[in-house]
């Protein structure tokens, strides 16, 4: 497994916002995470990057990442999408590609990177120069994407990848979600309101309540179980 | 005209000094969100060194580059000793951590050094520069080794990856650690790069002021006026401040009758206060949106 997460509790202050969660996330695998608001979808990411306080078991590569700091755990290979993307709006396309790869010192493998991500996302190429801040909603999404993936991640975080953007360049942006997984190996943990279409990018999904695990299972299998559809994803 | 020439290079010199202290209380207030009161004391106690390196016989360009490295050292271990600890204490526990350093590193200078009134070298002469009465020599030296400092800075931020860093880190630190920044050493940087800067300042404006333990107080409030005036988000901006904080305490004892040398202090507060009211972030600052 590369991820594997056991009894993990969370806790913002002195509340309590999951209650002893598991899940795993095969080599190479992509796992949605869905539920309503308020479930603990985007605590269970922000558990696995060291940014709340935790107590249980959190796995990567088999080894113990629980307690360490968040920029410790991204070193590790681990690259965090944010919820509302996290761009560094007052810096260029470009300079927050070369974030992304801050942790890395193979220079000229930074600079081949840079390129592939403008061949995967073309407009982020026209942009270059521009404030990270002007870009449209759509355009700041691939940035946070493409900057993640400049970390070379053996495992990417989405948090709620479809947020905000129209029908069509969330198709756009799943297809490439789906290309990177394919192509490169990269797994992938996604967090999603959208649950219909994480269902059909996602082999396994758990589904979240009030900071519980209520359902696991393959995506097929949740897809058809109209029961379960209707009682926890609303449609 | 000549007159007018005159002061305005006059203030440029030392508002190079005042600009140098805004920048390095911008740097601070980038990482740490809040105001250094020390920084006047870290750069005299800075200065002390110097002083004391050039008693001790070293050259005076061996000493300024000594000072310079020490005083970074020094601004890294004030971060990591005192303010580390209290990065997440509430604001009242900080602001005792400032005046406590103010107060540690001003007794220090007195009990080290003694009160007296101390001259300090100039390795630039105080003859009229080119044989005219415009600029002396010390005073284009402050200046220019101001400007040397200033585009090594900015090549720093705009040119390496280090630099690219540091920004990121003092501009979102959350994404920062995301990608993989230790935030918390950018911090420490950045208070090692206050230090340095602080001790050019006070290597530069000691020939002038003379050295003594509460050197640094008037150009500190001037320091910080131009920090405010420019914006304390904007290096840049409080860069400008610094050098227009300069001109105007220059031109208004000179030009604005019964002002004089005792009331140009208030003159150049009184023009801050009329920008801030105008534009509140400083003429560069802009509002930061603080998530709650």
């Amino acid at each position: 497994m590369m991820l594997e997460v056991r009894s993990l509790h969370a806790y913002y202050g002195q509340n309590e916002a999951l209650h002893g969660i598991e899940f795993a996330l095969p080599e190479g695998g992509m796992v949605a995470l869905l539920g309503a608001n308020g479930a603990g979808k985007t605590t269970t990411l922000r558990a696995v990057c060291g940014m709340v306080r935790t107590t249980g078991e959190i796995r990567f590569d088999g080894t113990s990442i629980a307690g360490r700091t968040t920029e410790e755990i991204v070193r590790l290979g681990i690259a965090h999408v944010p919820e509302g993307r996290g761009t560094f709006v007052r810096m260029s396309v470009e300079e927050n590609l070369q974030l992304g790869a801050m942790s890395r010192r193979d220079r000229a493998a930074i600079v081949r990177d840079v390129d592939w991500i403008y061949e995967r996302f073309p407009r982020l190429r026209e942009r270059r120069r521009q404030q990270a801040g002007l870009l449209s909603g759509g355009e700041q999404q691939m940035l946070a994407v493409g900057r993640a993936l400049m970390l070379r991640p053996r495992l990417m975080l989405l948090d709620e990848p479809s947020f905000g953007l129209a029908p069509l360049v969330v198709e756009e942006l799943f297809a490439i979600l789906a290309g990177l997984n394919r192509e490169t190996g990269v797994g992938m943990l996604i967090v999603e309101q959208n649950a219909e279409l994480a269902l059909e990018l996602a082999e396994r999904a758990y589904l979240l309540e009030t900071g519980r695990i209520v359902f696991a299972g393959p995506a097929s299998e949740i897809r058809e179980d109209e029961a379960v559809r209707r009682a926890y994803l609303g449609y | 005209m000549q007159l007018l020439i005159q002061e305005v290079l006059a203030g440029l010199a030392n508002g190079a000094i005042y600009a140098l202290t805004a920048l390095a209380i911008v740097m601070v207030f980038q990482a740490i969100d809040h105001l250094n009161f020390a920084q006047g004391e870290m750069a005299t106690f800075s200065t002390f060194v110097a002083w004391q390196l050039i008693e001790w016989g070293v050259t005076y360009w061996a000493a300024f580059v000594l000072t310079v490295a020490l005083s970074f050292a020094g601004g890294i271990a004030i971060e990591r000793v005192l303010f580390r600890p209290l990065h997440k204490a509430p604001i009242l526990a900080l602001l005792v951590g400032f005046i406590a350093l103010f107060s540690i590193l001003n007794s220090g200078d007195g009990y080290i050094w003694n009160y007296t009134i101390k001259t300090f070298p100039t390795p630039f002469g105080t003859a009229p520069l080119f044989g005219s009465a415009l600029l002396d020599g010390h005073q284009a030296g402050m200046i220019g080794v101001t400007a040397v400092l200033l585009g090594l800075l900015y090549f720093f931020f705009r040119g390496t990856r280090l630099g690219l860093a540091m920004r990121a880190a003092a501009a979102n630190p959350e994404s920062a650690r995301l990608v993989g920044i230790r935030v918390g050493w950018m911090t420490a940087l950045g208070w090692g790069m206050a230090a340095a800067i602080g001790a050019v300042g006070g290597m530069l404006i000691a020939p002038i002021v003379f050295l003594d333990p509460n050197m640094m107080l008037g150009v500190l409030i001037y320091g910080f006026s131009g920090a405010v005036l420019g914006g304390l988000t904007s290096p840049g901006g409080a860069v400008f401040g610094g050098f227009a904080v300069g001109v105007i305490e220059s031109l208004a004892g000179t030009f604005i009758p019964y002002v004089g040398r005792d009331l140009n202090l208030t003159i150049a507060l009184l023009v801050i206060v009329a920008v801030l009211m105008v534009r509140p972030t400083g003429i560069f600052g802009r509002t930061v949106a603080s998530r709650v």
